[in-house]
């Protein structure tokens, strides 16, 4: 054998030996020093990977904003059953349906949260779903601005135009418990992918993100005190942050000191977000996630019958900030709005706020006649039935003859129906009288009308 | 003219007689096997193999060692539902886990720690049988007992682990688990919860040992190798024929830098520096959790560890627990 020939076997050996262990990576690594000099605070990076990782976190653009008008309508008053976004411009409110459906669902469209042809249809899960995920984002951008910041999220940060997010955990459904004889696990000892596949616990999440489990491990104190926590115990806390260091796309010194990973001297700053984070990822699937258990089919559920959830790696995605940090949020100002008020009287399902009932009226006169006083009648019925319900009342006029007449003939109107309702049980306190801002309408039969107001 | 038939590189390998070893003390087992002779065996040690003195002793640890293995490898295996395949592809992470924390010293049910204390009796068990037996077989022969009591070091690091500390600590759950990677997971794990192994003056000391126990092992083993040439590794040689091999070994080191070791106390170096890595060791382990929670903050208290300048923003710490 010729020494060139050996040499070439020795390599192809070599090539073997990494191919077979599996977890080489291939050069250049660049490190970058962040802490003082020579305490291993470095961030280790691959920027040939570092370009895939561009590629695949690219934010979408967002389409214009649509100008609002004065009397533009709002989307609960031409949509029904809009119960999280109501307040919101029809116009925006379309554009943040059209994008949505972009982020969430671009193969299925909108029929993956409606049904065809009917948008106030609450038959689909997804739609319930959905409802819940926007009062989410809404929760995040305007509570959790402690993790956040003023970037915020949106749907895309999750969803990334899938359904369901890539990267989400269910509870571990063999438990900690073991066979009846022999193998207990200790839900451990096995390739755990969620923990850089070692041997740590591969299912962290339910005792430290959905539970409020000590992640804290190391003392305080030099010598030992009232502080409790296992070997075993600590395995769970690293288990969970090599969860944090893989979603990140970082090494522990991101956020910790080389020197004692429990002491906060000398940490990052970054260390204080993530702390935020792990409150907020537990509010999230405490509040939000978690509680939609009953709303999925049995199919979306984890292996132990659970919703999905969210940990770091659902948003983040192997960076430290999503999106390379892109404030897609800013331009969807209804994700970043306070949240509006969810807990709702059940009689809203019966009479929802920003109902109009129509009480129409004859040429000159404002006396009710006819419909009219079945209108009022089973109006006063329906509040009746329905105590928390509270309306307004607008009269209105058409535009032939004195406009002063008009306007006074409108008053009176809405003063007859005031009183009807007030005759058929209705309570003073529950009617409010709201001059409109157009009293004047067409010469239609239409414009000669009081409209009864569902406002709370 | 060097004996061209003892170097590892040989064409030839001499065999003499079977060699039976001097005659056994009346009353006890006799050595066992008819001694053979293996080619191979004979290009990284002796060629003949046997005859091999078993006795009560190495029986009795022989047996309580496969109990050992038999109930780590069977719990492994019980872990991935039985599947032969599955064994072997995750062997380096399956394991055998002590008890958890909530059992304390108690005894756990069988299959919730339960099995690792049983292991754990019988392994230990196995291990000071085997000790005994070096012993006994060393004064059976006349020698001294240097290789028994280095045993003994690694045994104390290993009793630290999994039998002396668990007790101090209250807790069996305290213990190292049966397992490749798993153990290693542990050990990683108890650096992180007693504030950093590095700040620990014992862990530091046995690891100065250790990396002196590897320079020494390559000083003697690098030297004797070089005097091959001249007969440097045949001890009867040396002695006779002063100024050949020994004496060159010697005079490398001396011209090297200044000073040489002799014959004698550079294996007495070479066993202290091996013994004091595990018993330093555990003394380092000892003490971690019973007298030290947090080393870092211990170093720091004591002057150990130095105060690095701030380079990052001050902020506040979330949190009250802190």
């Amino acid at each position: 054998m010729s020494g060139s020939s050996r040499r070439l076997l020795g390599l192809a050996g070599l090539g073997a030996a990494l191919l077979l262990s599996g977890c080489w990576e291939r050069p250049p690594v660049e490190s970058v020093q962040r802490g003082f000099r020579g305490t291993g605070m470095v961030h280790v990076a691959n920027p040939r990977l570092e370009a895939a990782k561009v590629a695949a976190n690219e934010a979408p653009e967002s389409s214009p904003r649509v100008a609002v008008e004065p009397g533009t309508p709002l989307a609960r008053d031409v949509y029904k059953n809009v119960k999280v976004l109501g307040d919101l411009d029809v116009g925006n409110f379309t554009r943040l349906m059209a994008a949505m459906t972009q982020w969430v669902s671009p193969e299925q469209g909108c029929n993956y949260c409606h049904k065809e042809g009917n948008f106030e249809d609450e038959s689909l899960y997804t739609k319930h779903v959905a409802r819940r995920m926007l009062q989410m984002t809404q929760t995040v951008n305007s509570k959790w601005q402690t993790h956040v910041g003023a970037t915020g999220v949106t749907c895309y940060t999750c969803h990334r135009g899938m359904p369901v997010p890539q990267r989400i955990w269910f509870k571990d459904a063999e438990g900690l418990e073991g066979g009846v004889f022999a193998g207990w696990r200790y839900g451990q000892n096995a390739p755990a992918r969620t923990a850089g596949l070692s041997s740590l616990p591969k299912e962290p999440f339910s005792a430290y993100l959905l539970g409020n489990g000590e992640i804290r491990v190391g003392s305080s104190k030099a010598l030992p005190s009232e502080h409790v926590a296992s070997i075993q115990h600590t395995e769970w806390t690293y288990a969970l942050m090599m969860h944090f260091a893989d979603s990140l796309g970082v090494n522990c010194t991101f956020c910790h000191n080389a020197h004692n990973f429990a002491t906060w001297d000398g940490s990052p700053p970054t260390r204080a977000t993530a702390w935020h984070g792990i409150r907020m990822v537990r509010a999230l699937n405490n509040e939000y996630l978690e509680p939609l258990g009953p709303t999925y089919p049995k199919a979306a559920l984890g292996p132990a019958g659970d919703a999905p959830k969210a940990y770091c790696a659902t948003c983040h995605k192997g960076l430290n900030k999503p999106l390379y940090g892109a404030a897609m949020a800013r331009d969807y100002p209804e994700l970043l709005a306070p949240i509006p008020v969810v807990q709702r009287a059940p009689a809203q399902t019966v009479v929802p706020v920003g109902t109009i009932t129509k009480v129409f009226f004859v040429v000159g006169r404002s006396d009710l006649a006819g419909e009219a006083i079945e209108t009022v009648d089973s109006t006063a019925k329906s509040l009746a039935a329905n105590p928390a319900v509270k309306v307004a009342i607008s009269g209105y006029a058409d535009k032939t003859g004195n406009a002063d007449k008009n306007l006074e003939l409108a008053k009176n109107r809405a003063f007859a129906v005031r009183d009807a309702l007030k005759k058929g049980g209705v309570g003073e306190e529950r009617i409010t009288m709201r001059k409109p801002e157009f009293v004047i309408g067409g010469a239609e039969a239409d414009a000669r009308r009081v409209e009864i107001i569902v406002v709370e | 003219m060097a004996a061209e038939y003892q170097n590892f590189f040989t064409r030839v390998q001499v065999r003499g007689p079977v060699h039976m070893g001097p005659a056994l003390a009346p009353g006890t087992w006799t050595r066992q096997g008819k001694p053979f002779f293996v080619y191979w065996y004979g290009k990284f040690g002796d060629a003949q193999i046997g005859p091999f003195y078993l006795g009560f002793l190495g029986l009795a640890s022989i047996v309580c060692g496969i109990i050992a293995i038999e109930i780590i490898g069977l719990n492994m295996w019980a872990s991935v539902g039985w599947d032969p395949v599955q064994f072997v592809r995750q062997l380096p992470w399956l394991a055998l886990e002590p008890p958890p924390p909530e059992y304390g010293l108690s005894l756990p049910p069988l299959n919730k720690g339960g099995w690792w204390l049983v292991a754990g009796f019988f392994l230990t068990a196995s291990i000071l049988l085997w000790w005994v037996r070096t012993y006994r077989r060393a004064r059976a022969l006349g020698m001294g007992t240097h290789v028994a009591w280095a045993f003994a070091a690694a045994i104390w690091l290993y009793l630290v682990l999994g039998f002396i500390r668990p007790l101090l600590m209250g807790s069996w759950s305290e213990a190292v688990p049966f397992g490749i990677f798993p153990h290693l997971d542990w050990t990683a794990a108890f650096s992180i919860r007693y504030g950093n192994l590095f700040y620990n003056p014992f862990h530091a000391l046995s690891i100065a040992f250790l990396y002196g126990s590897a320079l020494l092992f390559a000083m003697h083993g690098g030297t004797i190798l070089a005097v091959s040439r001249f007969g440097g590794e045949r001890e009867l040689e040396q002695i006779t024929d002063r100024g050949t091999a020994s004496e060159r070994a010697a005079l490398f080191w001396r011209w090297t830098m200044g000073f040489n070791a002799t014959m004698e106390s550079i294996h007495r170096w070479a066993w202290w520096f091996a013994v004091l890595c595990p018993l330093a060791g555990g003394i380092g382990i000892l003490l971690t959790g019973t007298a030290v929670d947090n080393w870092y903050l211990w170093a720091v208290k004591h002057g150990v560890a130095p105060a690095y300048p701030a380079v990052f923003p001050s902020f506040p710490i979330p949190g009250v627990s802190q």
